[in-house]
């Protein structure tokens, strides 16, 4: 398909807000750390330290630059990789956050990897029968998932499937998981919750996008002409809904963001938020900046690949 | 329905029914419960059948009985009468918010949806960029950084929503500012401020409420979902959250002291839902 400049030029634009965008965030979350009331280097000391230890630390530190310098400074070790280190263990913090986030890409990986067909075939089908007893059920049990906090589907999961039918353990997450089945059974309960709350915005979405495409003028028409309610949906109304669908499925995947971090502290999942969590119970300031700026980036890139779905799939849009 | 003008000028209550709106059954329970729980975070300190910080019996996480209504916690204490204060906290602190958020977000889009011009595109562009900042995760960036007390909380959580609200008024706004009445408002000559209270406002007002009710419902989730996480709310004092955060280890025994906070949560959430979903189009979708 040959796209015309215009596309681009907007495809870019947005590209160029995502940047600004990041660089705001960035500058936000340095800045709210910053506000910390007491001084890091008092805190790591201790009461006891006498206050030229406590100065010697924070000149060691580079704490009695401007902040501004400091940010900066920040920002470009961020861009080559260089994080700097735990206040806590002193581990730099690319070491800590390198296994941690390839165990939350995991996670988000199987959960999208089941929610993804899951939430659109429920939300295409309920679109396509709207008003029966299937679309109610639906609607109801959306409504009730996105009306809970997650906490609440994790505590229901346990109920259910630990306690009640007794299928998988409760809240310990088996950190030697040595053979299939006990990797099913370790990454069972966060997939389940986690898929709960992600699918349940995807099937509304799916569902608000199709239904939209189904009342404009030329479905109806082929309705008239006589064609099967699964013709008029999956033929006609399908192929124009696919645009709405991709930048549901990718907003709804943002979900995962504020989901994964009462999940993996739910379920102990030694992920990058779980880690966040202990660092902010530590006040590790360097860990918590970047595992905000790991989340904030990858909830910006969601948030952008949804915008830009919906320029390139809408010539509307790129007037 | 009976004509209300004309010759039969009998008085009438200003009732929903009677101003021509209509609820639904499933709108009128929706207000039933919320009604319920703000009288209880009312006076919830006068009906608690126990006092709240006391351990009132040996037996910790005890199953429903009749002396304790919804069990003990994970010290003995009346789960009945924490779930009864904890409305207090969850109700008070999630309306001061985003009474907050809505009232700030509301007068900037108007204002920005008046005035245009670069202060409307310099103040989009900022606060559409606080947006790209997932909820949750400020919460927990602002409270690790000054530490959570109830101000703080309020603070935060309506600078999360206070975007979103914004956004929601300045395009209804705009839509209005578009209409032949507000032209010839303009024309007039009036001024900024009239435009916004007489012309704007009473316009937007029913989607505004609307939109209030469901940003009410996201403060209330990120609220429970900071104070489960242990930065909301702080002990001795305890929100739904909190409580649920406290008796988690009793999850594994089937312990109620677990689910009847998260039915507390889920029953406000669920209900002011239904009610807004349910809401006469004309009040909700007046703008339109």
């Amino acid at each position: 398909m040959l796209r015309s400049s215009t596309t681009w030029i907007l495809v870019g634009k947005r590209l160029a807000i995502a940047f600004l965008t990041l660089i705001i965030v960035s500058f936000a979350v340095f800045f709210a750390t910053e506000m910390l009331p007491g001084d890091v280097a008092q805190i790591l000391l201790g009461q006891a330290a006498t206050p030229e230890a406590v100065a010697g630390l924070r000149e060691a530190m580079g704490l009695d630059e401007p902040a501004l310098q400091r940010f900066l400074g920040w920002l470009a070790g961020l861009a080559t990789g260089d994080m700097g280190r735990s206040y806590v263990n002193g581990i730099d913090v690319v070491e800590l956050l390198g296994g941690r986030l390839q165990n939350s890409l995991r996670l988000a990986g199987i959960v999208t990897a089941i929610c993804v067909p899951v939430a659109l075939t429920l939300g295409i089908v309920a679109a396509m029968y709207r008003g029966s007893w299937l679309d109610r059920a639906v609607s109801v049990a959306t409504i009730s998932v996105i009306s809970v906090p997650e906490f609440m589907v994790a505590t229901l999961a346990v109920l259910v499937f630990a306690v009640w039918l007794d299928w998988l353990p409760a809240l310990s997450y088996g950190v030697n998981v040595d053979s299939i089945g006990a990797m099913l059974r370790a990454y069972a309960m966060p997939v389940i919750t986690l898929s709960f709350v992600v699918s349940a915005q995807m099937i509304r979405m799916t569902r608000a996008a199709v239904i939209e495409t189904i009342e404009t003028p030329y479905v109806e028409m082929a309705l008239l002409k006589g064609a099967s309610r699964q013709r008029m949906v999956l033929v006609h109304a399908l192929p124009n809904a696919l645009g709405p669908i991709a930048n549901a499925v990718a907003l709804s995947l943002s979900y995962l963001v504020g989901g994964v971090i009462i999940v993996e502290t739910v379920f102990n999942y030694p992920g990058v938020a779980k880690l966040m969590v202990d660092a902010v119970a530590t006040r590790d300031l360097p860990l918590i900046q970047s595992c905000a700026m790991v989340f904030c980036v990858s909830y910006l890139s969601l948030i952008t690949l949804a915008d830009m779905v919906a320029i390139l799939s809408n010539p509307r849009l790129r007037q | 329905m009976t004509t209300t003008n004309g010759s039969s000028r009998k008085f009438r209550l200003p009732t929903p029914g009677n101003m021509g709106y209509s609820f639904s059954w499933v709108g009128r329970i929706g207000a039933a419960i919320i009604v319920f729980w703000a009288v209880v975070a009312l006076i919830g300190n006068w009906i608690t059948p126990y006092p709240v910080g006391e351990i009132v019996d040996w037996d910790y996480f005890s199953g429903v009985s009749a002396a304790h209504w919804m069990g003990t916690d994970y010290l003995g204490r009346d789960i009945f009468s924490r779930v009864l204060m904890g409305a207090r906290y969850t109700v008070g602190i999630a309306l001061a918010s985003v009474t907050l958020a809505c009232s700030i977000g509301v007068i900037l889009g108007m204002i920005a949806a008046v005035i245009g011009g670069w202060f409307d595109t310099l103040l989009s562009r900022l606060l559409d960029a606080f947006n790209g900042i997932p909820s949750l995760l400020f919460g927990l960036v602002v409270v690790a950084a000054v530490g959570s007390s109830i101000p703080v909380l309020i603070l935060t959580l309506a600078a999360i929503y206070m975007p979103g609200s914004y956004r929601f008024a300045r395009a209804l706004a705009v839509n209005i500012n578009t209409m032949d009445f507000v032209t010839v408002a303009r024309a007039r000559g009036e001024g900024t401020p009239y435009m916004i209270a007489r012309e704007i406002f009473p316009n937007i007002l029913g989607p505004v409420l609307a939109d209030l009710g469901l940003r009410f419902v996201f403060i209330v989730l990120v609220l429970s979902g900071l104070s489960f996480l242990g930065l909301g709310v702080q002990p001795p004092y305890a929100d739904w959250g909190a409580l649920v955060r406290e008796n988690i280890e009793g999850l594994s025994l089937g312990a109620p002291a677990v689910i009847f906070p998260c039915i507390a949560i889920a029953s406000l959430t669920i209900s002011v839902n239904m009610f807004i979903d349910n809401l006469p189009t004309k009040i909700r979708d007046r703008a339109d």
